[in-house]
């Protein structure tokens, strides 16, 4: 994988300033956002329903923030070693998610201090940000 | 456009704690739908084999049990939150111990902020979620937009 600088070492990580983190490809299929739903009791219907999605004027369903911003969460939880790895993360919503099409999250190591890498992340679709300035921090 | 009405009264409004019981099915359901694929957060006897006492919530989890905590500053009069034109602008977590199922978490959920600028309302709300030993397992900040219409 390009930009695979973050190794496990005897379960450490070892990383400096300016590594990437491995990149996450995913695509949401068509009824993905039904499935979040479910799972997570946001039933707003800009997220299920196709027909009020149009009548309030968005292209068709979305995709819901927190789903995205779950994505960004793996990339880094995965480049971590686990869940116990994420500390913090947090971002900006910009635009809007669609299902059925690939999202792209990439993270560069901003800094590395007291143990913690703190990660500058993106979410990309379509060659825009719907998730920007996000920043998290993993336990090494 | 118009401006939103802003009323700044309900800063520091604090909300009374909801319990939210975590079930093993429910982190697999949440853990399927968001693509983990961690046997740490499906499979019972990786969780335990992990020192878990049984599977683990993947940190994003925090969205499912804050939920209930959450839901009714935005439809509460005295924050005064237009839905139609509300935007969820951004979200900060920050993480303590993980949570496994059968953990009871507890959400309190206060107003943080309440601002206006260009004709918009910023709301932003906290939340602080504890697990039944006490440990804060979780602090969200919520930060929303209303735009004016």
């Amino acid at each position: 994988m390009r930009g695979h600088l973050v190794e496990h070492r005897a379960g450490r990580l070892k990383v400096q300033q300016g590594d990437q983190i491995p990149e996450l490809k995913v695509t949401p299929d068509r009824y993905l956002t039904v499935r979040y739903a479910g799972a997570s009791g946001d039933f707003n219907p800009i997220h299920i329903d196709e027909d009020f999605a149009k009548q309030v004027g968005l292209p068709g369903r979305i995709l819901h923030g927190l789903w995205t911003m779950a994505q960004v969460a793996r990339a880094q939880t995965e480049a971590g070693g686990g869940p116990q790895s994420l500390r913090r993360l947090e971002v900006q919503f910009r635009g809007m998610g669609l299902p059925e099409h690939e999202i792209t999250v990439t993270g560069t190591v901003h800094e590395v201090r007291d143990g913690v890498a703190v990660v500058h992340t993106v979410a990309e679709q379509d060659g825009k940000a719907i998730i920007r300035n996000a920043e998290a921090e993993i336990a090494l | 456009m118009p401006p939103v009405a802003v009323d700044t009264a309900a800063i520091g409004k604090q909300y009374p704690p909801v319990t939210y019981a975590v079930g093993r099915e429910k982190i697999r359901e949440y853990a399927f739908a968001v693509g983990e694929t961690n046997p740490l957060h499906l499979d019972v006897e990786a969780a335990r084999a992990a020192g878990y006492r049984d599977v683990v919530a993947p940190p994003m989890f925090a969205s499912v049990y804050c939920s209930r905590a959450v839901g009714p500053a935005y439809f509460d009069p005295e924050v005064g939150i237009d839905f139609a034109r509300l935007v969820h602008s951004g979200q900060e977590f920050r993480w303590g111990p993980l949570v496994v199922a059968g953990d009871e978490v507890s959400t309190a959920l206060s107003i943080k902020d309440i601002s206006e600028r260009a004709g918009a309302g910023f709301y932003v709300f906290e939340s602080v979620s504890t697990n039944q030993d006490g440990d804060v397992v979780c602090v969200g900040t919520w930060s929303n937009i209303v735009r004016g219409g």
